[in-house]
């Protein structure tokens, strides 16, 4: 366990160096200059090469890696181009925003998807079953912003329920979370519900039934159970998508979490939050793996010895 | 698999059938979108707004509205789904053709190069996909090309991953060791043998790669960094009238309907056409 657990430090430590390599180099192949765009319309070309000094923009592209690189070990994402503030306190202070919408977008997923993919693995071919089949696909197919939008004009505009947008009470949370919980909800029902089919045709399921236990502990306490592994895994790549993928939501609910910082950044070619959040995102996908890898084998003890 | 039995196959499932047909209605509609829509695209007609300047709602005259500019809005999405269309087929084409060479290399070559392959190729789904594909569409000046290069650098992953596990397990199998003992060289071994077991993969997620296409491209052009206006595309109409969406809900939900019909349309036919080309995949999932 804990050889494997360093093994996956490692790997996640290497992963994040390549993401922060390739970013490093596809930024700064890119034809904006930050100098240019940071002195402003009028500006002589003195001025901008004031700026790219200032920058460390005139160094070599492999001395300004390893420096960058030395600043990431300690912790250190640089400093904002436009903000003249350090990137990491700034993604600090947008993260509990981000981890919010998140955890509430997956705690929605999980229960519609626990829900309804048990029910309709109960229900074979049943009205629920079919609806389950054909609405996950919907979920895969349906563009964020439409739903988001759909949820504003409904809830917000028409009866008022919810706030328009905007960011610190429970209430502005809830149409943010529905928009990513509904989608992937989807998909979470159709993966219990094919675990589900699997798991109720093994052999201890029918002793359980045969020995007289109630139908719900049956399934809910001898089936369900093993029916978690691929739910766990989903809940692990959700973690990753929705650090860097809340970018649609945030912008349509106004919520001020990272994806709206690097929506921002982008636009003003603040080149190190993008690469501050582009890490922190890829960090995310990361760590999302290495909780699915590392709860798996709680569930599920046969994983334990592999 | 014979041609008809696959064809009774694919008929035979219902949701499969209404893909198609969904399918069928964009393609000809991008096919003759000239001959179609009842109004040019871009035509800012002075009859098209109302008399305070606001974009009308479905009428006999406009069946689907006006957008903020006075433009028909269904002109506009019959020539918006030559946008989406071509971006699904060349993006995901070449996603598709990057996916298989790196996969079937990686797989073929084994060792070192083949490792080092992988090794990238897991980098690659370490990396926020969208941020990536947002990043690099908001910095290289964004058209319609650029939004098709950036998609597909963001999708060739999936193939690269599957082409790999196939083409491991087929360079191991007994006929290619005779071929190779016949003194076939690697041209032939790969063109001759290993691509053509690659093609249901390929069919599949070339299918199923243009839904994933189609939505991003909206997503982009619907955070205004994809399709520039006025060019038509299906994210940029709503992107145009979004602040206009409480006044004028039909330009955010018929343009998003479309979005919606064609990237479910792809998914259900490419999830039937994975059912019928990889017979252990049946029943499943």
């Amino acid at each position: 366990m804990a050889a494997l657990f360093l093994r996956r430090i490692v790997q996640a430590a290497l992963i994040l160096l390549g993401v922060a390599a390739i970013t490093f180099l596809m930024l700064y192949a890119l034809p904006a200059d930050p100098a240019v765009l940071l002195a402003g319309r009028n500006a002589t070309p003195q001025t901008v090469a004031n700026i790219r000094h200032q920058l460390g923009l005139d160094q070599p592209l492999a001395v300004q890696f390893w420096h960058y690189l030395v600043d990431l070990v300690q912790g250190d994402l640089g400093r904002s181009f436009n903000q003249k503030t350090a990137v990491a306190p700034l993604i600090a202070a947008r993260l509990p925003a981000t981890l919010t919408l998140m955890a509430a977008g997956i705690a929605i997923e999980v229960v519609i998807g626990l829900t309804l993919g048990v029910v309709a693995a109960l229900r074979r071919d049943g009205f629920v079953d079919r609806a389950v089949m054909t609405m996950s696909f919907v979920g895969v197919s349906t563009p964020q912003f439409l739903v988001a939008l759909l949820l504003l004009y409904v809830f917000a505009a028409t009866l008022g329920w919810f706030p328009m947008s905007g960011y610190g009470t429970a209430a502005h949370l809830v149409l943010p979370a529905f928009t990513l919980g509904i989608l992937g909800a989807g998909w979470y029902a159709r993966v219990v519900r094919s675990a589900m089919i699997d798991v109720l045709g093994q052999d201890y399921v029918r002793t359980a039934n045969a020995k007289g236990l109630s139908a719900p502990r049956v399934v809910l306490r001898h089936a369900l159970p093993n029916a978690l592994l691929p739910v766990i895994a989903m809940i692990g790549i959700d973690i990753g998508q929705f650090m860097g993928g809340t970018v649609v939501v945030e912008a349509v609910y106004g919520w001020p979490g990272i994806g709206q910082l690097a929506w921002q950044a982008i636009q003003q070619v603040d080149i190190p939050i993008i690469m501050g959040v582009t890490l922190v995102s890829a960090l995310a996908i990361v760590l999302g793996n290495l909780f699915a890898d590392l709860v798996a084998p709680l569930i599920d003890p046969r994983i334990r010895t592999a | 698999m014979a041609a008809g039995s696959f064809l009774r196959g694919l008929l035979r499932r219902p949701t499969a059938v209404a893909g198609l047909l969904v399918i069928a209605a964009v393609v000809v509609a991008a096919l003759f979108a000239p001959l179609l829509a009842p109004y040019a695209p871009d035509d800012q007609m002075f009859d098209g707004l109302s008399l305070e300047g606001a974009p009308l709602p479905p009428s006999a005259q406009f069946l689907l509205g006006t957008d903020t500019l006075g433009r028909d809005l269904l002109s506009r999405l019959v020539f918006g789904a030559r946008t989406s269309l071509l971006i699904g087929l060349v993006a995901n084409g070449t996603a598709v053709m990057i996916g298989l060479f790196v996969g079937v290399m990686a797989g073929y070559l084994g060792g070192f190069a083949g490792a080092a392959l992988m090794r990238f190729t897991d980098l690659m789904t370490a990396f926020p996909a969208l941020l990536l594909a947002i990043v690099l569409a908001a910095l290289l000046k964004p058209s319609l090309w650029i939004v098709a290069l950036v998609i597909a650098m963001v999708n060739w992953v999936q193939v690269a991953r599957i082409a790999y596990t196939e083409t491991r397990s087929l360079v191991e199998r007994d006929f290619i060791l005779a071929e190779r003992a016949m003194g076939a060289g690697p041209a032939r071994i790969l063109g001759l043998h290993i691509l053509p077991h690659l093609v249901p993969t390929a069919i599949v997620w070339g299918t199923l790669g243009i839904a994933t296409t189609v939505l991003l491209e909206a997503t982009l052009s619907f955070l205004g960094i994809g399709v520039q206006p006025p060019e038509p595309s299906w994210g940029n109409i709503v992107f145009e009238s979004q602040s206009y969406f409480e006044s004028a809900p039909w330009l955010v939900f018929f343009p998003g309907a479309a979005i919606l019909a064609t990237a479910l349309a792809f998914n259900l036919v490419g999830d039937a056409l994975r059912d019928l080309l990889d017979p252990t995949q049946r029943g499943r999932g």
